[in-house]
């Protein structure tokens, strides 16, 4: 299965790659929500999976009884999708601020802080007097 | 009041650096019987002594004379100055540069680390550039400052490189001991990059043919830094490295041509550039850089005679080309005009001036009895005592003085003598502090120049000995009998008053003769042309503005990047079983890969949105088979969440149809970046894969789950206990999240309301 995922998280990511590159601000938020899916399922499967056995210790012991999911990972990953999200609303509302300002989610319109046209600073003119 | 209050504030920094001077000399002068005996001191402290980097300082002749030459003259600079500036706006700030500059300039010649030296010789870069540019209103200043900073800056860098590939072949960071230690750097491999790299620092600074158009141009400073920093003692900071580095270095035969090339070429083309110039400051200026290339040319020597006669020369050309700058810059603030064919007559109204101009004058034209006469004749013994190629030094040594004797005449006649001129201001004698330099240095060439034992014995031969390596002393004297160096200074003369005669003939056939050459001027501009030009080009192409660019650049550099490295560490790890897996395991694979496809291809954004839920709560249903319920429960809410939140914001963005789609072939390059990336990234997950796994974290939190954090559920202890830390930090992220959501949301309500 590991292989499996390892596959799928190269397809999530190619998906992602191909959506962020989009002159569309809606499509790379939507490259960003499977980016970070593609994350997460990356850190899962590099913690090597275990089939139905949750990180869990019965009562009266003090480890668990046999091989259980690598509990590691999952904290990191319940970490990432939390802070993911954070990362999600915030573009999102970003995204819609920038439509409300600009009136355009075409990322190529989006040139307020480098406008096409800008105006090169003149380099310095020669303030050279002396011949050789 | 508030006139006078901005007056003392100008004096204070003033006088400052007059007495700061003037202890610098006493100082200096206290060490001379200790170093002149042959002792050397020293002082050192620890600055970073795991990478043998200390703050360290010795005092030998070499550095002594250098040190007294910086204070000694930076006393009459002062005073000088002092006048000079009166009623300046920022004289405060002048002199705080200077004193800058004078710390900084001693640090160099008295450093004994590498890095110490390293240090203190950039900071004569930056002081030199603040000085150059005081006049920041002019354009001009602007301009050549940048440029001595930037074309010495580079030298500086190159010198960093040859310093520390000089300290790892000689085995020590420390000058002394690279000096005295038979080192053998010149059988080292790295010989010949420490030479390039080290000569490359000494010329741009010393402003060696083809780097020496930053130095007519630095002119723009203000008289006083003219005659102080680039005449007499930070363009010989070059010229002090060459003399420091000399025991270790010299003696290959690269060293040899390439200093006697250099120097001989630098002198000799300065000294006919210099004839062309009708500004007087610009003439003394080139004069400086055919001294700096004569110094070049005789430490090219390994002869003590001809290193002699270098340092002989250094002292001359400090006393008589800071005299005739303070003369220069005299008549500039009394007559409004440096153009030699608009001055003369001006005897009469400052008689002391054109007494220190002549004596002066007399010392660079090398006549008896100066002191400049002594190095004239040292000069043209040395050359006669190179091994490399006496005639080449020794004629260019002829040409260039030959030329030296007619301009120093200009100098000192032509504006003092002659039919009176009408200036825009009336000239006057000038005040004390400006004609009391020029008439003190002079002095000090005549007396040196009658009683040169003293002189000799104290400074120059300890200096040329620290430089020689080797302990020889040269008696001075003045007259030396009729021997060829006496016959050579006569042909000289002769020359040179020749060259008087016809000086304005010379200039106007110069002019017309060096006018279309490329410059190193033209060819600065060039450069730093292309290199923004270039700028301008990679900017384009890297960052011309588009998101998608940016983004492309990104994915592509991390694409090759990850990909590269597998390819290059044999990363590549072919699984060779295809995955056992259950059927409805399948399925749910499948079912997110074309979740996935669907906001790609789909033009209703419902469709996209359905097709990143199937993705998530696939993903979901991943994580609860493979044992991480608590996870699955998370991505579950999220999903939910990102529902709710997605389409409260679309209700407020266009359609994808009224968003313009790019013509599909254009997207074909993004398609094929999309599917190199994502299989560098499945190479990448399994060759994370192939690699054994490290379990010694999660072996301790299965054990010290309950024992340490009273809980059964491993992933919420380490959550909440473990890595409290972390999810207090996660927690902050989400915080700060909101309140930026928030405040953008809040900050269009209240523009909306003021507007």
């Amino acid at each position: 299965m590991e292989v499996l995922l390892a596959v799928l998280v190269g397809w999530l990511f190619g998906a992602a790659v191909y959506l962020m590159l989009s002159r569309s601000l809606v499509r790379y938020l939507f490259g960003l929500v499977l980016i970070s899916n593609a994350a997460n399922l990356a850190i899962f499967a590099s913690g090597r999976l275990t089939r139905g056995a949750p990180a869990l210790v019965p009562d009266g012991l003090t480890a668990p009884a046999e091989v259980v999911a690598n509990a590691l990972p999952q904290a990191l990953i319940l970490t990432a999708i939390v802070i993911g999200f954070g990362l999600l609303a915030f573009a999102f509302v970003l995204a819609y601020r920038a439509h409300d300002e600009l009136g355009t989610v075409d990322t190529d319109a989006m040139r307020v802080a480098e406008p096409i046209a800008e105006e090169k600073p003149v380099p310095a003119a020669s303030g050279r007097e002396t011949a050789v | 009041m508030a006139e006078r209050g901005g007056e003392s504030r100008g004096q204070v920094p003033g006088w400052a650096f007059v007495l700061l001077s003037l202890a610098g000399v006493v100082f200096a002068l206290t060490l001379v019987p200790r170093v002149a005996s042959g002792e050397v001191l020293r002082v050192a402290i620890p600055w970073l002594p795991s990478f043998g980097v200390q703050f360290s300082f010795f005092v030998d002749g070499l550095s002594l004379l250098f040190a007294l030459l910086i204070t000694g003259i930076g006393v009459f600079i002062g005073l000088y100055a002092r006048a000079y500036m009166h009623g300046h706006a920022q004289t405060g700030a002048f002199f705080c540069y200077l004193i800058f500059f004078q710390a900084s300039m001693l640090g160099l010649v008295l450093a004994d680390n590498i890095i110490t030296l390293f240090v203190f010789w950039e900071l004569t870069t930056v002081s030199s550039f603040l000085l150059i540019g005081f006049d920041h209103a002019s354009e001009k200043a602007r301009r050549n400052a940048w440029q001595a900073l930037l074309v010495t800056g580079a030298g500086g860098l190159a010198l960093l490189a040859g310093l520390l590939l000089l300290a790892q072949a000689g085995g020590s960071m420390e000058l002394s001991e690279l000096m005295t230690a038979e080192s053998g750097v010149q059988e080292h491999p790295l010989y010949l990059g420490i030479l390039v790299l080290i000569l490359l620092g000494a010329f741009t600074k010393s402003a060696q043919v083809p780097f020496h158009f930053w130095l007519p141009n630095a002119m723009a400073a203000p008289t006083p830094v003219s005659a102080y920093l680039h005449s007499a003692t930070m363009v010989k900071a070059g010229i002090y490295l060459l003399a420091r580095v000399h025991p270790s270095l010299s003696g290959t035969p690269e060293w040899i041509w390439t200093l006697t090339i250099f120097g001989a070429v630098t002198a000799v083309w300065a000294s006919i550039v210099a004839m062309r110039q009708t500004d007087l400051k610009l003439a003394l200026a080139y004069t400086t850089v055919m001294a700096l290339g004569t110094l070049t040319m005789f430490l090219g020597s390994e002869a003590h005679i001809a290193i002699t006669a270098a340092m002989t020369f250094l002292v001359v050309h400090c006393l008589y080309k800071s005299a005739l700058f303070m003369v220069i810059g005299i008549i500039d603030h009394e007559t409004g005009t440096r153009e030699v064919d608009r001055l003369g007559g001006l005897f009469r109204a400052m008689p002391i001036t054109a007494v220190a101009a002549a004596a002066a004058a007399f010392s660079m034209a090398g006549f008896p009895p100066f002191l400049g006469f002594i190095g004239k004749e040292l000069k043209y013994e040395g050359a006669l005592a190179v091994a490399s190629e006496p005639l080449l030094v020794a004629g260019a040594a002829i040409a260039a003085n030959a030329l030296m004797v007619g301009l120093a005449a200009v100098v000192a006649i032509r504006p003092f003598y002659g039919a009176p001129r009408t200036y825009d201001r009336t000239p006057h004698r000038p005040p004390f502090g400006m004609w009391i330099g020029p008439v003190f240095m002079a002095l000090l060439g005549l007396t040196f120049g009658v009683g040169p034992e003293y002189v000799g014995n104290l400074l120059i031969n300890p200096a040329a000995n620290a430089v020689a390596g080797i302990q020889k002393d040269v008696k001075f004297a003045l007259w030396h009998g009729v021997n060829i160096p006496l016959m050579m200074s006569i042909l000289t003369v002769a020359l040179g008053v020749a060259v008087f005669i016809f000086s304005d003939t010379l200039r106007r056939w110069l002019a017309s003769a060096l006018g279309h050459l490329l410059t190193g001027d033209e060819a600065y501009d060039g450069v730093k042309g292309a290199i923004l030009k270039l700028a301008d080009v990679q900017t384009a192409i890297l960052q011309n503005g588009s998101l998608r660019r940016y983004l492309f650049v990104v994915f592509a550099v991390t694409a090759a990047g990850v990909g590269g490295t597998l390819i290059a560490e044999g990363g590549m790890a072919w699984p060779a079983l295809w995955p056992d897996v259950p059927i409805y395991e399948w399925a749910i694979v499948v079912l997110i890969a074309a979740g996935a496809v669907v906001p790609m291809a789909a033009r209703s954004r419902l469709a996209g949105i359905c097709g990143l839920g199937t993705v998530g709560s696939g993903v979901a249903l991943i994580f609860l088979i493979y044992g991480a319920p608590d996870v699955a429960k998370t991505q579950l809410l999220v999903e939910v969440l990102f529902v709710v939140m997605i389409s409260v914001v679309f209700l407020k963005l266009p359609r994808f149809a009224e968003t313009t789609h790019p013509p599909k072939r254009g997207r074909l390059g993004d398609l094929t970046l999309a599917a190199i990336s994502g299989g560098v990234m499945t190479l990448m997950t399994l060759a994370v894969l192939d690699t054994p796994l490290n379990d010694h974290l999660t072996k301790y939190f299965e054990a010290n789950s309950v024992p340490g954090g009273q809980g059964g559920n491993i992933v919420n202890v380490i959550l909440v206990d473990f890595r409290a830390l972390d999810t207090f930090g996660e927690i902050v992220v989400v915080a700060v999240a909101a309140l930026g959501a928030f405040g953008l949301i809040k900050l269009r309500s209240t523009r909306a309301g003021g507007s």
